[in-house]
């Protein structure tokens, strides 16, 4: 949990909570895949990960 | 006070263990896990930097990575949300590891320390992130000569920063400019390397030795569409020809079109296209840096010059930074990619955050000739030895520097394997493959029966730092092979090409040294000083006293795809399965059991 609020103060202080939607949507659908798959490949391009 | 800098988890993971700001250890994780550019976490770097240390990990004061991983994570979401709905895909892929275990890295990285240096430690109060250009630049400036320097940082992409120009003085960095993903020029770099056939993130060294085979024949093409070059040398990729921000490939369809075909298939053998097309993005890049230098030149209006990150490897541009003369003096740090980046790191910590002080002589570097790895006591290499049943004689020096040099001077090929193992991707003269500079199938020897790889690639060269003057023509002082300089004139065998004339390979002598003159005379040298290591010094002033020239081919000790070697068991590993005729590791001279030395 403490990751989480650290990256809300970080989204607060650097002024983006309008990100804030978008992360929860982004883990929720992470963690599915994350359950679906059963581990999760690093894709080739490092810019993404 | 103790402070560990660790970079971890994207590519070459390494630790680096400081101590008042001095250079204790570092070493990079594929030397120990044997897997190339290995990016897990780096256990057995950081239990080797603790071991050379001598202390118990509670005294640590704390441990640094070197990126900031949330400020990362910001980058990825905001870049998604920017080309959204294009790039799901990639998305789909990434997303599961960020929520699985990336977005949780101070977690990770406390268990890790508890699993690798004891649990009894509160590691997670220990814990500082550095940011990815902040461990670049300080690993360019802190350890370098210089009081004051421009820095100059440019790599792929760390957090949002592609290229940043930060000036030093004494122990404060104080970054001035920021060019942000997706504007890179290392991504661009990558973009070529991966369309002409060559793996992302290793083969750009091959795309920078098959340049100049080849004609800047696209490099208007690539000014006119992919990228926008500014006075100042600020630039703008234009990404309707790249896939790298989102997709999974780093140039996309409408790329393939303005060259004309599809990327060429992983290690296909290169033809005259992709040695044109390799010449031009070299130029580009080249221009772009030199531009950028002369901005850093005229907004810090310092003499010296620091660079660091990926493309910092790119010693031909370097060289021409050099040659160009805008600034006085020039310094790279030797681990410029992400693995210096833990060495970066760390000092950052101590000169910025706990305020150490820096003293420096405008001469001299700390990065002690970057022997900073392991070494091997003659104990333990006469024993290991013994285990492998080897062939070997024990000799004093002389007698050692003596041998070794006969059989390089009569066209032998000769392991070396000595002191500590050199920290980043260049070997420096104790771990390194050497041979005779003068033989004109050396090149081809080397490439086909030692290193078993792709037989454009060029070799360098060491020299006695007193010699440099005397086979090159601008650099005199470079000890860690991150600058390119031109052969001499009056050693050069045939006069240069002129444009659309050059020669087909390196079989063709260019010079009294073939072996390491690469097609257009350039050669990515070493000197080699004394002070800096005696015995690799002892051993080519040996050579000079047999053949008149002070200096041999050094490449790495490795075959393709594998790490640099780090034991002496893997020495004679290495040793036994290639053509080598002879290995030094320390004192003792190894031959193979059908052969004499």
């Amino acid at each position: 949990m403490e990751e989480f609020k650290e990256l809300l103060r970080f989204l607060r202080l650097r002024k983006k909570l309008w990100l804030t939607p978008i992360v929860v949507v982004l883990f929720v659908i992470g963690s599915l895949l994350v359950i679906a798959q059963g581990s999760a490949f690093a894709p080739l391009i490092y810019t993404i990960f | 006070m103790h402070i560990l800098g660790i970079s971890a988890f994207y590519h070459d993971s390494a630790a680096c263990l400081i101590e008042d700001g001095e250079i204790i250890a570092a070493a990079q994780e594929e030397r120990f896990t044997r897997k190339k550019n290995d990016a897990s976490f780096p256990k057995y770097s950081i239990q080797f930097c603790v071991k050379q240390s001598g202390i118990d990990p509670a005294e640590i004061r704390s441990v640094v990575f070197y990126e900031k991983p949330i400020l990362k994570f910001e980058r990825i979401l905001e870049t998604y949300f920017s080309f959204a709905p294009k790039g799901f895909s990639s998305f789909a892929k990434s997303m599961p590891i960020w929520a699985k275990e990336k977005f949780f890295q101070k977690t990770l990285l406390a268990n890790e320390l508890a699993g690798t240096l004891g649990s009894y430690i509160d590691w997670r109060s220990k814990l500082l992130f550095s940011s990815h250009h902040l461990s670049h630049g300080a690993s360019a400036f802190f350890p370098s000569p210089y009081d004051d320097a421009a820095i100059l940082t440019l790599d792929g992409v760390g957090e949002w920063a592609t290229t940043s120009l930060a000036m030093g003085n004494k122990n404060r960095i104080t970054t001035l400019k920021e060019i942000h993903f997706p504007h890179s020029l290392g991504l661009l770099y990558s973009a070529f390397t991966y369309y002409t056939g060559f793996k992302v993130n290793s083969g750009e060294y091959k795309l920078m030795g098959l340049a100049p085979y080849g004609r800047p024949k696209y490099k208007a093409l690539i000014e006119e569409n992919l990228i926008n070059v500014a006075g100042d040398g600020s630039f703008h990729i234009n990404m309707e020809y790249f896939d790298f921000a989102t997709g999974l490939k780093m140039t996309n369809r409408k790329f393939e079109r303005l060259f004309g075909g599809p990327a060429r298939p992983y290690d296909f053998p290169p033809t005259q296209r992709e040695m044109d097309i390799a010449a031009s993005v070299q130029t580009v890049i080249e221009d772009v840096i030199l531009k950028l230098a002369q901005d850093a030149r005229s907004t810090t209006g310092s003499k010296n010059l620091c660079l660091a990150g990926g493309v910092a490897l790119n010693c031909v541009a370097n060289g021409r930074i050099l040659r160009e003369k805008i600034f006085d003096n020039v310094w790279v740090q030797p681990a410029a990619g992400d693995a210096g980046g833990a060495l970066g790191a760390a000092l950052a910590v101590w000169h910025m955050h706990f305020k150490g002080e820096r003293s420096s002589d405008n001469k001299s570097d700390r990065m002690q000739g970057s022997l900073l790895g392991p070494a091997f006591s003659d104990l333990e290499i006469e024993e290991e030895l013994r285990a492998l049943g080897a062939r070997y004689e024990r000799l004093n020096d002389a007698a050692l520097f003596d041998r070794v040099a006969s059989a390089l001077a009569e066209g032998k090929v000769v392991g070396w394997h000595q002191g500590r193992m050199e920290f980043g991707p260049r070997a420096l003269g104790n771990r390194s493959i050497l041979a005779d500079p003068r033989d004109p199938d050396m090149q081809s020897q080397l490439n086909m029966k030692i290193k078993y790889r792709e037989s454009f690639r060029p070799f360098a060269p060491s020299v006695l730092e007193e010699d440099a003057g005397e086979w090159f023509d601008t650099v005199r002082d470079s000890p860690y092979m991150g600058l390119v300089d031109t052969v001499a004139e009056n050693k050069r065998c045939r006069v240069a090409d002129e444009p659309g004339q050059r020669v087909k390979d390196l079989t063709e002598i260019g010079s009294e040294i073939p072996a390491v003159t690469h097609v257009d005379f350039t050669s990515r040298l070493q000197t080699v000083s004394a002070d800096h290591n005696p015995r690799f010094h002892a051993l080519i002033s040996a050579f000079k006293s047999k053949t008149e020239v002070g200096l041999i081919v050094n490449t790495s000790f490795n075959v393709r795809g594998e790490p640099i070697v780090c034991t002496p068991k893997e020495a004679f590993n290495c040793f036994m399965s290639t053509d080598m005729d002879l290995l030094a590791i320390n004192n003792f001279l190894v031959m193979k059991q059908n052969r004499t030395a």
